[in-house]
């Protein structure tokens, strides 16, 4: 582990770009001779649709091509390589038997258009994933075809919307806490519906008496994160759910913070009416440099109607299917049946922790999170009281020394770590998720480092204020870049 | 399979560092009526060996296109995939990052997607590109809201061509929002400009085609742009990203927005997922644009670097009024991509555009010379095609099936007038033998 002192740097590993290293005529890829004719394109295609020369796509040999992504891969933190307190993303282990799983072929090389005859192991995965998941979260049914946790919400949305139609009292607002996701709000524009705020209290807990004024006949829903997302479980859910349901309204769980409550206690039972998972939090599924991810929604039993079609189902006589007979749906989000294998790793996942298995993540990533926060607290505020769910806030105070959470931020990048989530969901916070995988030399190494940093700041300020010194550039002119944007290479 | 490295001595002095007895009492604030009072009812945990054991007996009834020769298409492509892709991309690095929100300590994916966006607007001729959305069906849905905020319209013409699957998700997307959407038919497996003339009007915010269609057919874009444009819509297109490589791009042709499935470049077939949506727009509407946009720049020291640009278009800065809600999109498929666009270059990509072209001729030609089949379009296609028969497509097809060939796409599930139809995709990776094979087995069907 770098002690966070030693300045040495990687900067003499520049990455020339792709295009900077095209060497006409080499190619990285061979295919064979073509056994058949060729034909006359000006004949069958006409040479009005011809394009007059090929894309002008780089052109690279096989090792450059090996070299420059492996010196690519070099550039990035990744939890293989490094702890990863990503608050509210859940930057746990990706078990190595998921991407073993989800590359067989009898998975990864099947065509979404053949027979369900020809795919039956693969449907009987999915309907046992969606059994699954409907027992963790004690909801009555579940969809796996939304691609992500926003395009989750977005079905819930879509959900709610058709719901309150069918009912004949079609409404148009929906209500979230201040301190809610970006997503959340955001889906609900993306389906047509007005976003009203809610006020949180100084605990981080939604403020109810505001709630139950802003609850009216037009309100569709309540989008809430349970653990919310100041890392604390809200315990007034329950009657919530009872504000929300007096009025017709229904209760949306943000299922981003799940893995706080794997098995000790379900959305479905505390008054939740629609969810989504975060496959790529929750179930270890990897997060790709920004996705794939999946964001299966559940649904209670009154909106099991409005699920997305098709729905894979098990018959009478024990095969499985696809069943597209759902009248009231809300219809497809997306293209086929979801990320697949996104799901075959988290089937996996689930199969193999099994359901004592979830349960032990649940207690593990809490106790990570509140020993961490032990370790560090008066070194920095922690603005909500413990005890924590899996995540937790904490405020540097280094304004004397001009240092803010960015600093600190970037510091840690020196000892090998990579930073919390920062300025949400209160300004100037670190937002720390260690997760149930971490040892506790990773943690100590962590709340070390946290406090190395605190020293530093009364010692060496300027450290700080300058890091990262060891990555492979210095602090990104993040301003600069988006004054005078450059999003593609052209030839000079 | 249990992934927690802690012991019990590690965890008591956990415990007693936090001034707790127990795990449970770190619950304590969950109300017990809150709480589930038994196991979950899921099967107890199993080792790896067990688990492999368990993932072997769904595979064993699976029947996949390693041992199956595949014709179908239809949006998913069994092209080949250089072993670099899986290799490079599967990288630890790689797959286990997140959104390079933290720039200094993402600069190498932080590349790989800027070079990606390059590589995506020299495939579709277009100015710029975001660094992926979740398939082409959605990615469709994000342009139609670009072109609804651009023009603040709110009706949509879209082709009958387009994979029906795209228009039931746009259908999905639209029905919560106040946007018409409205179908125009076709003519020879095309658009029909004429019939599209008559359908926008000046409320329309865009039309949206695809090329090849879903029948195989390629469109004539610059008539269908012209039409949209002196209504002064947007015109959308979805391309197959294989087809540039032989095919003028979209974006020469006068295409405002240009999205597609991406599993074409470097994705396995997966059952449908995960695909890798791309995106590519004109220059002005680059701050429009929906997901991740990676811009170059230079650190405190001069040197050049990458971060996410435009942020403040995104929901965790602009909530409610963001240009759209995506947050984790595709990172993973696009690197996929960019790693196969690399490895193919501008020889290998047109090198496989004119392979699937001669094979296609071949295997379409062929058919159409059996008793019984015909192709049901004459305009120009690519590497796929529309073949109509009066054998009765779900006898031909099982005929096929049983012979190892995936023989086609049966179109009566959307198309009650082309019950009789089935629509082939012949890749790269098709044979001679192959394709002699299936014409053999719709021979004897």
């Amino acid at each position: 582990m770098a002690s966070g002192n030693d300045m040495t740097t990687h900067h003499q590993n520049e990455a020339p770009l792709l295009f900077e290293k095209s060497t006409p005529g080499t190619c990285a890829a061979s295919l064979p001779r073509s056994d058949v004719p060729a034909v006359d394109r000006n004949a069958v295609i006409g040479a009005d649709l011809l394009a007059d020369a090929p894309p002008q796509l780089p052109e690279i040999g096989e090792l450059d091509l090996v070299r420059h992504y492996t010196r690519l891969s070099h550039r990035c933190f990744s939890i293989d390589e490094h702890f990863y307190p990503l608050g509210s993303c859940t930057m746990k282990y990706n078990p190595r038997i998921n991407e073993r799983a989800a590359a067989m072929p009898g998975f990864a090389q099947v065509h979404p258009y053949q027979d369900e005859s020809d795919v039956q192991g693969l449907l009987e995965l999915l309907y046992r994933l969606r059994m699954d998941l409907a027992e963790v979260s004690g909801l009555a049914e579940v969809t796996l075809q939304p691609a992500a946790g926003a395009h989750g919400e977005m079905t819930g949305l879509m959900i709610i919307n058709a719901y309150h139609r069918d009912r004949g009292q079609p409404r148009t607002k929906v209500l979230a806490p201040d301190s809610a996701h970006g997503t959340n709000p955001a889906s609900c524009t993306i389906c047509g519906k007005s976003y009203q705020q809610i006020a949180s209290l100084k605990s981080g807990r939604i403020d109810v008496d505001a709630l139950r004024q802003a609850v009216d006949d037009d309100t569709a829903a309540l989008m809430i994160t349970n653990p919310n997302t100041v890392g604390v479980y809200d315990e007034q859910i329950a009657d919530i759910a009872e504000i929300l349901h007096a009025r017709g309204a229904l209760l949306y769980l943000d299922g981003a913070n799940l893995n706080a409550i794997l098995g000790i206690a379900r959305p479905g039972d505390f008054g939740v009416d629609v969810m989504h998972f975060n496959t790529h939090k929750t179930f270890a599924t990897p997060h790709g440099g920004g996705g794939p991810g999946a964001g299966p929604v559940g649904v209670a039993d009154h909106l099991r109607p409005f699920l997305p079609v098709p729905q894979v189902v098990r018959r009478d006589d024990g095969t499985f299917a696809w069943d597209e007979d759902r009248p009231k749906s809300i219809g497809k989000v997306r293209s086929f049946y979801g990320q697949i294998g996104v799901l075959v790793r988290a089937y996996t996942y689930v199969r193999a922790l099994g359901g004592d298995g979830l349960l032990d993540v649940a207690r593990k990533a809490v106790l990570n999170a509140n020993y961490l926060a032990a370790r560090i607290k008066g070194r920095y505020e922690l603005p909500f009281p413990p005890p924590y769910a899996h995540e937790f806030v904490a405020l540097p105070h280094f304004d004397e020394q001009d240092i803010s959470n960015v600093d600190v931020a970037k510091r840690l990048l020196d000892f090998g770590m990579h930073p919390p989530t920062m300025s949400f969901p209160i300004a100037h916070c670190l937002m720390i998720e260690p997760t149930e995988t971490e040892s506790l030399a990773s943690l100590d190494a962590f709340a070390d480092a946290l406090i190395a940093i605190a020293d530093e700041a009364k010692d060496h300020p300027e450290r700080i204020r300058e890091a990262p010194h060891t990555t492979p550039i210095r602090r990104m002119d993040e301003v600069g870049a988006n004054r005078k944007l450059n999003v593609r290479w052209r030839p000079e | 399979m249990n992934y927690a490295q802690l012991n019990d001595q590690q965890i008591a002095a956990m415990l007693g560092a936090i001034g707790v007895r127990s795990i449970d009492d770190l619950f304590s604030v969950i109300p017990d009526a809150q709480r589930l009072k038994r196991p979950l009812n899921i099967p107890d945990g199993v080792s790896e060996l067990e688990m492999l054991r368990d993932l072997r007996s769904l595979t064993d009834r699976n029947a996949d296109c390693t041992e199956l020769v595949c014709f179908l298409g239809a949006g998913a492509y069994d092209h080949f995939i250089p072993t670099v892709v899986d290799d490079l991309a599967g990288r630890g690095e790689f797959l286990t990052a997140y959104t390079p929100y933290q720039a200094e300590a993402s600069q190498g994916s932080l590349q790989a997607f800027y070079e990606y966006q390059t590589m995506i607007c020299q495939l579709t001729g277009m100015d710029v590109a975001n660094a992926s959305l979740y398939e082409s069906a959605s990615s469709a849905a994000e342009a139609v809201l670009l072109a609804r905020g651009a023009t603040r319209r709110n009706r949509v013409v879209v082709s009958l061509a387009v994979h029906p699957e795209t228009r039931q998700v746009l259908d999905s997307y639209m029905s919560c929002l106040t946007l018409d959407l409205a179908t125009v038919p076709m003519a020879d497996g095309a658009t029909d400009p004429s019939v599209l003339a008559d359908a926008v009007n000046d409320d329309t915010a865009a039309v949206v085609v695809q090329s090849p269609t879903f029948f195989g057919c390629i469109e004539r874009l610059a008539d269908l742009a012209r039409i949209a444009h002196d209504a002064g819509a947007l015109l959308i297109v979805s391309v197959d990203p294989i087809s540039c490589g032989l095919l003028k791009p979209p974006g020469d042709l006068g295409a405002d927005l240009v999205v597609g499935e991406g599993q074409a470049l470097g994705i396995p077939l997966g059952y449908g997922g995960p695909y890798l949506g791309f995106f590519a727009a004109k220059e002005k509407y680059l701050r429009k644009m929906p997901g991740r946009v990676v811009g170059m720049g230079a650190d405190a020291e001069g040197r050049r670097g990458f971060c996410l640009a435009l942020q403040t278009r995104e929901q965790h800065i602009r909530r409610e009024r963001a240009t759209s809600n995506v947050c984790t999109n595709q990172g993973l498929m696009a690197l996929r991509a960019a790693v196969y666009l690399a490895a193919m270059g501008k020889s290998g990509i047109a090198a496989v555009a004119a392979q699937c072209l001669d094979k296609a001729h071949y295997a379409a030609q062929r058919i159409a010379a059996l008793d019984g089949y015909s192709l049901k379009f004459q305009a120009p296609f690519f590497k796929e095609f529309t073949v109509q028969t009066g054998r009765g497509v779900p006898a031909v097809l099982k005929n096929c099936r049983q012979k190892g060939i995936l023989a086609g796409v049966p179109l009566g599930r959307w198309f009650e007038n082309l019950a009789d139809c089935f629509t082939v995709a012949v890749t790269e990776k098709r044979t001679r033998d192959e394709i002699d094979r299936l014409v053999d087995a719709l021979d004897t069907a």
